[in-house]
Parts: C-alpha cells; structure tokens; sequence
C-alpha cells in the first residue's frame, strides 16, 4: 500500500482518525508520519499509533531479516505475529500466550508494566457447584442402580429432579 | 430485560446531560468502562460467523436473567435503521465502530441511559456507565458490580500475568478506561491548554479535544483519560485520573477568576455576542453551535448570563446532531436544512421568543 501523503513510499504506519462522527483511515509512509507527527500527537490516540509503535521497533526489523519473516502463529486462531503487528489487534486470548515473549516489551513500552495487579474474575462460581454437585449425584444413582438398590435409587432420582428445577427457577429469576 | 422504542428516547434527557452534580460547572459527564471477553472464543474480527452468533446469544442469556438488568432493554443493532444507529452514537450510548458492520452486533441501554453494554464490538463485551459531572467512583462502582454479577455466569478469558485479555494491547490488564468531559474555556483562552497537553501526556493519561475537525479542539470541550490499563489496581489508576482533573479543574478555576478580575469588559463582550447570535441565528453550523455554546455556558457559570440552566444547553449540545435533528422532525434533512432546523431547534430553547 502507498503513502496517502506523499503517494511514492510505502506505508508503514496506520491510523483510524474520528472526525465528525466519519471514520477515516490514513495511511503514511515512515517520512511523512514524522512530518505529521506533531498534528498526529493532538488528535490521534495512542491505540492507533500501536501498529506504528511496532512498525519501528528494533524486534520488526530482525523479524524482517529472519529467513521466515512472520515470528511465532497463535496454535488456537492461526493469527501469526506479523499479522498482529500490521492491524493492531489480536486474535484471541491464546495470542498472548503465543507471542509472551514479544508481548512484554509491547505492553512495557504502553503501560509501563507487563503484569497485571487488578481485579481478578471471581472463578468458583455459584453456577458451578450445583452443576458439581448434580454430577455427583448422577454418579451415586448410576451406583445405586448397578447395585440394584431400587428404592434408594428412586430416592436420589428425585432428588437430582428436585436440584434440576431449583437451577432453573435461579436462572429465571429477575428475566 | 424490557422493550425499548428508541423515538421515546430523543425527548429524553439522559442522565449525563442533567448538568448537576459534583463540579458540573467545569466537568460535563463522567464515563467508565470495562472491556471483557469470553473464554473459548476468538475475539469479534477474528471470529467465525457461528462463533459470533454463539457470543451474542449466550451473553443475551445470561443478561436476560441478571437482575441489575432487569430494566434494561436490548437492541440488535442491524435490525434498527441506519439513522437510529447514529442516533446512539451521538447519545454516547455506542462506538461508531459498532455502527458498522452491524451482523450479530447488540447494545443493552439501562434506565436512563447510565448503563450500556456494547456486544462484539472489538471485544465480546464493553459495558460503560455514563454519569453527569464528576462522578468517578459511583460509576466506578456500579461497572465493577455489574462485571462481578456477570462473572459469576460467564468466564472470562483471563491470565494471571496480563489479565483481562482484550483485542487491542492497549486494554489489557484491568480493561479499564475512564474519561471525564471538562469544559476548560479560560484555559485554552489565556493558551494554558498547552501546558496541559503535556502535564497529561506524562502521567500515564491522555487529553483530546472532544469536538471539532484536525487538531484543533472546537468549543472548548476536552476528554481526559487513562491511558495505562496495566499494571496499576483499578483504584490506582482511578485515583491518579481524579487528581489531575481536580487539579485541572482548579486551575480553570483561577483562571476564570483573572477573566473576571482583570478582562471584565473582554469577557463579557464575547459572551454576550455569542448569546446574540445563538439566540438569533437562522442558520447555524454544528461547528459554530458548539463554540457559541461554550461561550454562553461560560456566561451562565460566571453568573454573566442568567435566566438559562445548563441543562437546556446540554440539551442542545446533543439535540444539534444529525440524527437527532433528523429524528425529531422524522425525515431526512440535508446539511443545509440540517443547518436551518437547528437554528430553529436552539431558538426554541433559548431564543425567548426572537
Ligand atoms: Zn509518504
Ligand atoms: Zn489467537
């Protein structure tokens, strides 16, 4: 793709600009990026100059005489490292594991950190016990069937029933 | 979840325009949001159309049956008209990214439009709280309950080293951005704005003008952000954006101050011309409606201009839009007529008659 500024260079840098509520790409060349760099730092976020970023680190121009030329591919989505580095964006959460090593000098070089010390999901849920405890269940009524302890059986069958309609009723709840 | 008719909507005022509240002299509204995606599937623009069919269904589930949801309606963004898709993003209710590309997009709009949760935009899920003036920690609050409900019926992909794995580099960690709109005219007025520019740039934020073309800020309105969202606690990051807008604020403070004092004449001057010409203009430009709006804003704050509240003037603030021009008079207007419906839109609020 050509340099939307100077239309001879190669662009090298991608930006999405907001204006007006029209969202416009611009696409500039090494050169012309720097010349515009001054206007780009008032109105341009840094998310968009992250392509740029890493259009210009030192790792880029290694990668770029290594014989294979596209760095490490995420084994969950397929994204390889160069295709990152051209949109910006990853592919999916298994990305970061593929390109850690990459990853922390980008993510030093935006936040500063390249470890996270926040919020932390809340895992253990309320949704998973009862689903672990109805597995359970099912396996001592497998067990008591086997064993051919009938009435036993019928018992624990309603009680899973009972647990059954008790998850449902939750999930209905405030719909 | 309830049913929305978004024609309700354009009489509506949304809670962030009620011009009321902590420092809503100075700061207009209040905006925090979280990005979050799900375990197992690719994020938006990598995902197969199955998988993004799949992430919109679930989360609808599970929305569906959340209780601090329970008023809130959903809106599948391409069964609605491409003016009404505007329509919300000038309302700040949606990115204009989400207003393309609209196949298995969804927006979920709470009671008042406080609360909005984006579905497949970049990421799985953005939820933002938007409150008037400067209100960071309530809004800070309620997105941090809503993302804990919704945790507990949804995982997220998450790693112990980087967090909240999102699609741009630039969210992950926390996920977290939070913007305060301020309304800085005596900054940039006495060329202060400058310096603030770069104060910002090297505390881990970042400062935008919120309207206007090319580098230069109309109006006067400025976004300030955070711009790291790793490796720094949620409150952290909270604490340091609410220093420096306090600070920001403060500074404004002084300066409108010395406008009194010491330019009375040239103050009052330019705030009274620009009344005279919103109220009375027959033609206006979004452009010139947000800069004379300023003015006058600026007028009522000091106390220069009286009989107005701020609230019929953040009314016009959004009521200028296109769609929203183009809704309340339920056709399509050129930008011309755009231009004379507006001046006729502002006279009817403040034009007393002229
Ligand atoms: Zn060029
Ligand atoms: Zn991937």
């Amino acid at each position: 793709m050509k340099c939307d500024e100077c239309g001879i260079r190669e662009a090298a840098i991608h930006l999405t600009e907001v204006v007006n509520d029209k969202v416009t790409k611009l696409h500039l060349c090494e050169q012309c990026a720097r010349e515009k760099s001054k206007e780009m730092q008032s109105h341009f976020g840094l998310t968009d100059l992250i392509s740029g970023l890493m259009d210009f680190g030192p790792q880029q121009r290694q990668e770029a005489a290594s014989p294979r030329g596209k760095g490490p591919t995420c084994g969950s989505c397929g994204m390889s490292y160069s295709e990152f580095q051209k949109f910006g964006k990853l592919g999916c959460g298994k990305c970061y594991e593929a390109f850690e090593d990459k990853f922390s000098s980008l993510l030093r070089s935006i936040h500063g950190s390249d470890k996270h010390i926040g919020k932390m999901p809340f895992r253990g849920t309320s949704v998973v016990p009862e689903q672990e405890k109805m597995r359970q269940l099912k396996e001592e009524l497998e067990a008591l069937i086997r064993s051919e302890e009938f009435e036993k059986a019928a018992v624990m069958r309603d009680r899973i029933r009972e647990l059954e309609e008790t998850v449902e009723k939750h999930g209905e709840d405030g719909s | 979840m309830v049913k929305m008719d978004l024609n309700d909507l354009v009489n509506e005022k949304s809670e962030w325009l009620r011009g009321e509240g902590p420092r809503s002299d100075i700061v207009m509204s209040t905006r925090v949001r979280l990005a979050r995606n799900l375990d197992g599937y690719p994020f938006f623009s990598r995902a197969k159309d199955e998988q993004r069919k799949n992430v919109l269904e679930k989360l609808v589930s599970v929305f569906k049956k959340n209780d601090l949801l329970k008023d809130a309606a959903l809106i599948r963004i391409k069964d609605i008209s491409e003016v009404d898709r505007e329509f919300l993003v000038e309302r700040h209710l949606m990115s204009q990214e989400h207003a393309v590309c609209v196949e298995r997009k969804g927006l979920v709009v709470g009671k008042g439009e406080i609360l909005s949760i984006m579905i497949n935009e970049e990421d799985h899920l953005r939820m933002q709280i938007l409150r008037s003036a400067l209100n960071i920690r309530e809004a800070w609050t309620a997105i941090d309950a809503l993302d804990t409900s919704l945790g507990k019926s949804l995982t997220f992909a998450y790693s112990n080293r980087f967090g909240y794995l999102t699609a741009c580099p630039t969210n992950t960690g926390t996920g977290l951005r939070a913007s305060v709109m301020l309304h800085l005219p005596a900054l940039e007025m006495t060329g202060q704005i400058e310096k603030v520019y770069e104060a910002i740039s090297k505390l881990g934020l970042t400062i935008r003008g919120f309207y206007g073309e090319g580098s230069e800020a109309a109006g006067n309105f400025f976004q300030i952000s955070n711009q790291v969202a790793l490796g720094h606690s949620e409150g952290d990051i909270l604490d340091n954006l609410e220093r420096v807008i306090n600070r920001t604020i403060s500074r404004e403070e002084q300066t409108r101050g010395y406008l009194i004092d010491k330019k009375k004449r040239e103050t009052q001057d330019g705030i009274f011309r620009s009344y005279g010409t919103l109220k009375s203009a027959r033609i206006i430009t979004s452009r010139e409606t947000i800069k004379l709006l300023s003015a006058v804003r600026l007028g009522v704050d000091l106390g220069i201009i009286s009989g107005i509240d701020t609230s019929s003037l953040n009314e016009i603030l959004l009521l200028m839009h296109p769609a929203h021009l183009q809704k309340i008079n339920s056709k399509q207007l050129s930008s011309h007529e755009r231009d004379i419906k507006r001046a006729d839109m502002i006279r009817g609020k403040i034009g007393g008659g002229n």
